[in-house]
C-alpha cells in the first residue's frame, strides 16, 4: 500500500507501517510516524488521510548507520569519487552519517577545507558528512594540526589515516593536547619502516607469490605504543581497521585495564584472506592487507565479544585504470559503503540487534554524533533511520554501484541483507533501493 | 571448457606435462643441430614479445625460438620507466591482441602481470619473468640441462628422483629460484636453499640454511644465483665482501665439489661476487650449455602451446 | 594386432621386404651413396628390416630415422606428438635417400619428410619405399618400391607390422 514519494510531505507525515523496530533499547513490533524531520509517534498507527504510508512489513526499522571511516576523495581526487557520489553510496548502504577521512588534496587540516567538505555534503543532501581533521599538518607527521580551531567548527575526530604517526614523542604531545580538548585521535597503525614496498600480508602466501610483505608486527607495534600512550596520558584513542589477531588481543587487554581505547574493523577483514592475492588482482590490495584465516576469525571474535566497538568501511574508491595497473603499482583500497551490511550479516554470528549496534549507535558515540545518529526510535528523536531487509540474499554488480569507482572485492561473495529505505532528517533519500536524488 | 593454455608459472604444469616438455626440448635441440635449424611447425602464427623490463638475452632467445619454428614475431620492448604513461597495460594488450597475436611472451618487473594479461586476451601467455615470482622457461632449460648433462656424464637417464640441488644466494628476490624449486619438486628432487636469512623469503620454500660449507659436499648440482647491487644498498647484507666470503663459489669450495657435480647459473654472472673461480676451469660448469638449451626449451614451450600435443596420428 | 581383416601374413611381409631390397639394389645399380631413412613412427621397423636384407644380399647400408611431426601441414588442426628425435646416420648431401614408410595414403607424410630432409642437406635423389599403397593420394607423390597395392575405402584404416597387414573397418569391427 505504499504510495509514491511526493516532493512536499503531507501533514500527517510519513508512516512506516508493519515493521519491527530494533534500537539500543531492544526489539518491538511498532509503526513509526515521521513529521518534519523527527519521529512524531510510534505504536499501532492507523493511516490518516493525510499521511504517506510506506509498507515495511517483514522489514526492520533501525537508526541509520554511521561510518567512522570513509574516503570521499573530494577535494582533489574526484575521478575516483565526489562527496555527492560517495554520499549516495552511503545512503544506499543505509548510512545516515559518515566521517570523511582527511587525506584529501588539500588535506583537511584547516577550517576552509573542512567547511568545504561539510557544505558539499549538505548540498548533496544524501547523508550527514562530518569531516575529520588530520593529526599533523598535511599528514606529514611533523607539526600538529590546530585542533582547537577545527574543533570550533565541529570536528571531533582527528587522524592521519593513510599513514600512522611514526614519531612516538609527537604522538604523545598530540594525545595530551587533543585529549584535554575532549577530542578523539584515531590511528592508522603502521610502522612504515617495516612495510616499505609492501603489497600484501607477510606470510606463506607472499613467499610463494614473490611479493614484498606487510608483517603483522608493523600494526601490532603501533597498537601497543598507542595503548601505552593512552595509559600515560589518559587521553582516548580510536584504533582504525584492526586486522591481526594480536592487535585484537592487545585491545582486549587494554579494555580490561579500563583504558579509553576504542577500535573498529572493516567488512573485508572479516571476510577475505591473503590467498585472494593469488590472482594478483589489485582489487584485493588494501592497507592494512588481507590477512590469514586465523586473523579473520580473531577479528570476528573481537566484534562479537565487544573488544572491537564498530564496523567501519574504510571505503576507498579508485578509478578502474588505477586498479588495472600491476599489483605493486596499483593503489590500495576497496569500496565498502554499499556492501557493508550485506557482508557483515553474512559473516558475523551475531544477533541482528548487536550487528546494528556495531554499525549505528556505537560508532555514533565514538564520532561524537550520538545526539543525532544512532538514537532510539522514539518520539522526539531525529528521524535518521534505515529500513532494512535483514535476510534477503544478493550479489553486488560493480556496474550498478552509485560510487564513481567500481573497485569492490565482493563480486563473488554472497551477501545477506540490504537497506531498502533510508531517511535523513525525515526525508527518504533512498526508496526501494534507489536513491531519490 | 577453455582449451587455450598458458605457461605463466610452473603451477600451470603437472609432472606429466613437465616431462613432456623436457622430451619436446630434445627434439628442438636436434633441430638446432641441423644445417638448417628451422621447421615450419608454427608457420602463420604470431608471437608477440612484451618486454617491460630490459633483457636483451632472454628476449633474443625467445625471438630466435619463435623464428626457428617459422612463426612471425613482433616485439614491444618498453623501458621500465615509461610503462603505464597514459596507455594502460590492459589497453596495450587489447590493442596488440586485435592485431592477431597467438601468444604473448611477457616480462615485467611486477609479480603477477602474466596472470592479469591472461584475463585480457584470448592468446596464450608465456611468462618470461615476472618480478620475484616465476621464470618457468628458465626452470625448464635448467632441468633439461641437468638431465642431458648428467646423462652424458653418468650414463642414460640418471633421473631426478632424489637428486640433491643447492640453490645459493638471494632466494627472496629470485623468480629463477622459485620456478626451479617448484619444478624440481615436481620431479622428486631434493632442494636446499643456501643464503643469509635476510635474503630468504619470510617463510621458507625449501629446507633453508646459511651454512654453505656444511652442505657443499652433499650436492649433485650447485646452482648459483646472481647477487644484485640493489640488495647491498638496501641493508639486506652488510657488504659484497661479506656475501662473497660466506656464499661465493671460490677456488677452495670448487675444489671440494664431487666429480660429476654440475655448476649452474642463470646468467649473467657477477665474476668476483657469487663466483670467484674461472668457470671454464670447472669441469662441471655448464653455463653456456644452459644458454644454448634456452632456445630449444623455449621452442618446446611455443610448440606445446601453439602446435597442439595429445595422441599420435597415423600417416 | 587389432581385430580386422588380415590381408597379408608375416611370410608375405618378409617376401615383400626381400623383393623390395632386390629392387632397391637393382634400381640404383649398386649401393653407392644409398641411405635408408624410415619415417617415424611406422617406417622405422621397415627401414631396419630392409637394411638387414640389403646387408645380407649385398653390402651394409646406413639406416636412419626421421621425425616429421614438426613439418606436418596440419599442425594445430590435429593432435600430434613427436616420436623419437630424428637420427640420420650420415651426411645426406649428394646421397640417394630412400624414404621408407609402412603405408602410403594421402602423401602428406612423404611431403613433410621431403621438407624435413631439406633441413639436413641436398640429396642427389630421393626415392620412396612403402609396404602398402592404399590409394587416395591428395598430392602428386608416387612410390618407387611397393610391397602390395591395397585399395581401401577412406573410412577403413590399415595397420602394418612385421606380423602382417590388417584392414580395419570401423563399421564392422566388434567392440571388445
Amino acid at each position: 500500500m505504499s504510495e509514491r514519494v511526493e516532493s512536499v510531505q503531507p501533514r500527517g507525515g510519513t508512516v512506516l507501517r508493519g515493521g519491527t523496530v530494533i534500537d539500543v533499547a531492544g526489539e518491538r513490533r511498532v509503526d513509526v510516524r515521521l513529521v518534519d524531520g523527527r519521529i512524531a509517534e510510534t505504536g499501532d498507527l492507523s493511516a490518516d488521510g493525510d499521511a504517506e504510508v510506506i509498507d515495511v512489513t517483514g522489514l526492520v526499522v533501525a537508526p541509520g548507520f554511521v561510518d567512522l571511516h570513509t574516503h570521499l576523495r573530494e577535494p582533489g581526487m574526484t575521478e575516483a569519487e565526489t562527496i555527492e557520489t560517495g554520499s549516495r553510496a552511503a545512503a544506499l548502504g543505509g548510512y545516515t552519517a559518515v566521517v570523511a577521512m582527511p587525506n584529501t588534496d588539500p588535506t583537511q587540516d584547516c577550517v576552509s577545507v573542512v567547511e568545504f567538505v561539510r557544505s558539499q555534503g549538505r548540498s548533496a543532501g544524501l547523508c550527514d558528512v562530518h569531516p575529520s581533521g588530520s593529526i599533523t599538518v598535511g599528514r606529514a607527521g611533523e607539526q600538529l594540526t590546530p585542533f582547537a580551531e577545527l574543533a570550533s567548527v565541529g570536528v571531533h575526530l582527528f587522524t592521519d589515516d593513510g599513514s600512522g604517526v611514526q614519531d612516538d614523542g609527537l604522538m604523545r604531545r598530540a594525545l595530551e593536547y587533543a585529549g584535554e580538548l575532549g577530542l578523539v585521535l584515531a590511528q592508522h597503525c603502521e610502522v612504515s619502516s617495516m612495510t616499505t614496498g609492501a603489497v600484501m600480508h607477510e606470510g606463506e602466501c607472499c613467499s610463494h607469490l614473490g611479493l614484498p610483505g606487510w608483517p603483522a608486527l608493523a600494526e601490532e607495534l603501533m597498537v601497543h605504543r598507542d595503548i601505552e600512550l593512552v595509559r600515560l596520558t589518559g587521553a582516548p584513542v580510536h584504533l582504525l581497521h584492526l586486522s591481526t589477531a594480536r592487535s585484537v588481543a592487545l585491545v582486549r587487554a587494554a579494555k580490561a585495564d579500563g583504558l579509553p581505547v576504542t577500535a573498529e574493523a572493516t567488512p573485508h577483514h572479516i571476510s577475505l584472506t591473503d590467498e585472494r592475492l593469488g590472482s594478483f588482482d589489485p582489487l584485493f590490495k588494501v592497507n592494512p592487507p588481507l590477512r590469514t584465516m586465523a586473523d579473520v576469525e580473531a577479528v570476528r571474535d573481537g566484534l562479537v565479544d565487544g573488544t572491537i566497538d564498530a564496523i567501519a568501511t574504510d571505503h576507498a574508491p579508485h578509478p578502474p585504470q588505477a586498479k588495472e595497473r600491476p599489483l605493486d603499482a596499483a593503489p590500495p583500497g576497496m569500496l565498502g559503503l554499499e556492501t557493508a551490511f550485506g557482508v557483515a550479516r553474512a559473516y558475523l554470528d551475531l544477533e541482528l540487534r548487536e550487528l546494528i549496534g556495531l554499525m549505528s549507535w556505537r560508532p555514533a558515540a565514538i564520532a561524537g554524533l550520538a545526539d543525532r545518529h544512532g538514537r532510539p526510535v522514539e518520539t522526539g528523536e531525529p528521524a535518521n533511520l534505515v529500513v532494512l531487509d535483514p535476510d534477503g540474499r544478493w550479489t553486488v554488480d560493480p556496474g550498478r554501484l552509485a560510487s564513481r569507482s567500481t573497485n569492490t572485492p565482493f563480486t563473488d561473495v554472497p551477501l545477506v541483507g540490504r537497506a531498502r529505505h533510508t531517511f535523513l532528517h525525515g526525508v527518504a533519500v533512498v526508496r526501494d533501493g534507489a536513491a531519490t536524488r | 571448457m577453455d582449451t587455450r593454455r598458458h605457461l605463466r608459472g610452473i603451477g600451470d604444469l603437472d609432472r606429466a606435462a613437465l616431462e613432456r616438455l623436457l622430451d619436446l626440448t630434445d627434439h628442438m635441440a636436434e633441430v638446432g643441430r641441423r644445417a638448417n635449424p628451422k621447421v615450419p611447425a608454427l608457420r602463420g602464427r604470431t608471437v608477440c614479445n612484451l618486454f617491460f623490463e630490459d633483457s636483451t638475452r632472454t628476449r633474443m632467445s625467445f625471438d630466435t625460438a619463435a623464428k626457428r619454428l617459422s612463426a612471425d614475431t613482433m616485439t614491444l620492448a618498453v623501458g621500465s620507466s615509461s610503462v603505464n604513461k597514459g596507455e594502460s597495460l590492459r589497453d596495450t594488450v587489447e590493442t596488440l591482441g586485435a592485431m592477431g597475436v597467438d601468444a604473448f611472451v611477457v616480462r615485467h618487473r611486477s609479480s603477477g602481470v602474466p596472470w592479469r594479461i591472461a584475463e585480457w586476451t584470448e592468446a596464450s601467455v608465456i611468462n618470461a619473468g615476472d618480478g620475484w615470482h616465476q621464470h618457468p622457461t628458465q626452470a625448464l632449460l635448467d632441468l633439461y640441462t641437468i638431465r642431458s648433462e648428467r646423462a652424458r656424464r653418468l650414463g642414460e637417464d640418471a633421473g631426478f628422483e632424489g637428486l640433491r640441488v643447492g640453490v645459493i644466494g638471494d632466494i627472496r628476490h629470485s623468480r629463477v629460484a622459485r620456478s626451479l624449486t617448484e619444478a624440481l619438486g615436481l620431479l622428486g628432487a631434493v632442494v636446499v636453499h643456501i643464503g643469509p636469512r635476510t635474503l630468504m623469503p619470510p617463510t621458507p620454500l625449501a629446507r633453508s640454511t646459511d651454512d654453505l660449507d656444511g652442505e657443499l659436499e652433499d650436492l649433485d648440482v650447485v646452482y648459483l644465483l646472481r647477487m644484485q647491487n640493489e640488495r647491498m644498498d638496501a641493508a639486506l647484507i652488510p657488504s659484497g665482501e661479506e656475501y662473497t666470503r660466506r656464499f661465493a663459489l671460490d677456488p677452495q669450495r670448487a675444489g671440494r665439489l664431487g666429480e660429476h657435480v654440475l655448476v649452474m647459473h642463470p646468467g649473467p654472472m657477477n665474476r668476483g661476487v657469487e663466483i670467484t673461480v674461472d668457470p671454464t676451469t670447472l669441469p662441471g660448469a655448464v653455463v653456456t650449455t644452459q644458454v644454448t638449451n634456452g632456445i630449444a626449451a623455449r621452442m618446446a614451450v611455443l610448440f606445446d602451446l601453439l602446435g597442439g600435443v595429445e595422441t599420435e596420428v597415423s600417416a | 594386432m587389432t581385430d580386422g581383416k588380415r590381408v597379408l601374413g608375416p611370410d608375405d611381409v618378409r617376401r615383400a621386404t626381400t623383393r623390395m631390397a632386390h629392387e632397391i639394389i637393382e634400381r640404383n645399380r649398386g649401393l653407392d651413396g644409398v641411405v635408408l631413412v624410415g619415417l617415424q613412427r611406422g617406417g622405422v621397423w621397415l627401414a631396419e628390416s630392409l637394411g638387414e636384407e640389403i646387408g645380407r644380399i649385398g653390402q651394409a647400408v646406413p639406416v636412419g630415422s626421421l621425425d616429421i611431426s614438426l613439418h606436418r601441414d596440419d599442425i594445430g588442426r590435429r593432435p600430434v606428438v613427436p616420436g623419437s628425435v630424428s637420427s640420420l646416420p650420415c651426411d645426406v648431401d649428394g646421397a640417394t635417400v630412400v624414404l621408407v614408410d609402412d603405408v602410403l595414403y594421402t602423401g602428406r607424410s612423404v611431403k613433410a619428410a621431403l621438407d624435413a630432409l631439406n633441413d639436413y642437406g641436398r640429396p642427389s635423389a630421393v626415392q620412396l619405399a612403402v609396404m602398402v599403397d592404399r590409394g587416395h593420394r591428395e598430392l602428386p607423390i608416387r612410390p618407387d618400391f611397393v610391397g602390395k597395392n591395397l585399395p581401401t575405402s577412406i573410412i577403413e584404416s590399415v595397420e602394418v607390422t612385421v606380423d602382417g597387414v590388417v584392414i580395419i573397418d570401423p563399421e564392422t569391427t566388434v567392440d571388445q
